[in-house]
């Protein structure tokens, strides 16, 4: 283990930390502009300008945002949409995952493929004929229309992973459990499932992220404020506070918490799943 | 790979049933039914009627077509250097053990948890003409002359966005060079230095050819996410102004949902659907032979 002090005798080595310090900076410099931006009031960024010390701090912004900029409702929705879709993509891909690692039968390279391949679709390609097929299911409009997209589209990335966790588990444990007169589906629930824990861990939080940032999906599967989940409701604030950029950065900074909240609690599975995604 | 037989034909596919439909439903059936929808004349509402590869003829001669192609060309050759090598380098930076490394790291990853949408808002206000940080700044140290209308420019508007998309990428190629530093083989590294190669060449001849497999996942993310490019430009520019900052996907959903010719769109998607098979079948190669090793 090296310590700071053996580090800083190098020259080099002082001089790529202050170039880092600084890089870190300026790539945190627009999310740092942002918050002051959101706690200081319109008027006084228009006539003040930028540099000016701001006058007095408030909060006023934030609230705007919440209850005339509807986030109040944008963020629940994003909720009522993430977790099921989350709940039930994980499910779905440790089922077929599964069967894909650990049965021998016609047909299992293809359905892999057609997981590895849907994974890397551009899902706009998928857009009109989904619209159209939760149009004639009557889940235009709902919440469970963006919920089904969701899970099915994720189980390409979800299943990908998780098979290729779980072919690395030594068929010898399976072996012992069947011997012991265990039904399949109790082997994948109380052997399996607990050994991949890990994998699940990490995907759970990065499929989080992605199905909560999700915006194109949003903004054609639902039309409706009553089901829109933040990403499209904070396009609807833009236009609705077009020239009040204090709210508008504000309600940003509202619909990233949750977001922000896992990857400073949550960070280390955040960066595992982004890995495992590309180990193969 | 160990895998059984399984005891009866049947079981794989109580696993396997349910997502598979699922997964037909509504991945693999409307990537077909799009094709269908791109030789029709489909407007949202009436029934879609067939017109052959009519849509297709259009589009060769729609310039906004053109511009988008070209937009999306630019964002996939930004996206395979700039971010590659910079998340590249930074990794290499960050690789030792560096003092406060893991507040450096979380700097460059912190734009990847935020939405596009949000990254969008946070830079339409960066790059504000009159109360923007970027202009301010050049005017409060006298370089007005640098000032521009960033979003408004055409010229500069594509590149104004694709900055932001770099600004999030990074942070992400880094996170993978990271995880393959990791398995790069340190005992060949201590030897090359013992052999008298200077940094650049341990670099060039032992680390680079172990991070190859690594890289090329990469590029191809690379891509596929610069096909996939549209939350920002519609958050930022809307395509504008006059289409100069307008992608494949802008392009199809302002087609399809606001002009309502949805076959028309179709068409488009199914242009962004077979430039991306080129990079999804290299992909798939990859993964096939990993597969037979």
């Amino acid at each position: 283990m090296m310590t700071a002090r053996s580090f800083f005798r190098s020259p080099w080595k002082v001089v790529l930390f202050f170039v880092l310090v600084l890089l870190a900076l300026l790539w945190l410099i627009p999310i740092i502009t942002t918050v002051i931006t959101s706690l200081r009031t319109n008027d006084d960024i228009l006539s003040r300008g930028f540099w000016a010390l701001p006058e007095q701090l408030v909060f006023s912004n934030f609230r705007t945002a919440w209850e005339r900029g509807g986030l109040s409702k944008f963020l629940p929705n994003s909720f009522i949409i993430t977790i099921p879709s989350l709940v039930l993509t994980l499910l779905f891909s440790s089922l077929s995952a599964y069967a894909l690692a650990r049965f021998r039968f016609r047909g299992n390279r293809l359905i892999y493929f057609l997981y590895v391949g849907g994974m890397m679709l551009p899902f706009q390609v998928l857009l009109l004929p989904v619209f159209r097929l939760t149009d004639f299911l009557g889940l235009y409009d709902t919440y469970w229309g963006l919920i089904a997209f969701h899970t099915a589209f994720q189980m390409g990335f979800c299943t990908f992973v998780l098979r290729n966790y779980m072919v690395t588990v030594p068929i010898q444990i399976f072996e012992a459990a069947r011997i012991d007169g265990c039904n399949a589906f109790r082997i994948w629930w109380q052997i399996m499932m607990p050994l991949t824990i890990p994998a699940l861990a990490a995907i759970a939080t990065l499929e989080f992220t992605w199905i909560f940032n999700d915006y194109l999906l949003a903004i054609v599967l639902v039309r409706s404020e009553e089901h829109m989940p933040v990403t499209a409701g904070l396009a609807s604030l833009q236009g609705q506070f077009i020239m009040d950029w204090t709210v508008i950065v504000s309600g940003a900074l509202l619909a990233a918490i949750p977001t922000i909240i896992v990857f400073i609690f949550l960070q280390r599975y955040f960066i595992e799943g982004l890995t495992l995604g590309s180990s193969k | 790979m160990a895998m059984e037989r399984a005891s009866t034909r049947l079981t794989p596919w109580l696993f396997l049933g349910l997502p598979l439909i699922i997964y037909l439903i509504w991945v693999i059936g409307p990537m077909f039914c799009t094709f269908y929808l791109s030789l029709t004349n489909w407007d949202g509402l009436s029934a879609p009627g067939f017109i052959r590869f009519r849509n297709y003829a259009r589009l060769l001669q729609d310039p906004v077509f053109i511009i988008s192609l070209k937009n999306n060309l630019r964002w996939i050759l930004t996206f395979i250097t700039v971010p590659v090598v910079s998340g590249l380098v930074l990794a290499m930076a960050l690789n030792k053990s560096l003092p406060g490394d893991r507040f450096f790291k979380a700097s460059f990853y912190a734009p990847m948890v935020l939405s596009l949408v949000v990254c969008g808002l946070i830079w339409s206000w960066m790059y504000h003409p009159e109360n923007g940080l970027i202009n301010s700044v050049f005017r409060k140290l006298g370089l007005e002359s640098l000032t521009r209308g960033w979003l408004s420019d055409q010229h500069l508007v594509m590149w104004a966005v694709i900055a932001v998309a770099v600004w999030r990428q990074i942070g992400y190629v880094m996170v993978l060079y990271l995880a393959g530093l990791k398995n790069v083989d340190s005992w060949l590294v201590d030897a090359s230095r013992v052999d008298g190669a200077n940094s650049w060449q341990v670099f060039r001849h032992v680390i680079m050819p172990q991070l190859a497999p690594i890289t090329v996942i990469v590029i191809t993310i690379s891509i596929i996410d610069s096909l996939r490019a549209f939350d920002l430009v519609s958050v930022m520019t809307r395509g504008g102004p006059y289409n100069s900052s307008s992608v494949l996907a802008n392009f199809m959903y302002i087609e399809a949902f606001n002009n309502y010719k949805m076959g028309y769109g179709a068409a488009v998607s199914v242009i962004l659907f077979l430039i991306s098979l080129i990079f999804i079948g290299i992909y798939l190669r990859r993964v096939l032979r990993t597969e037979e090793a």
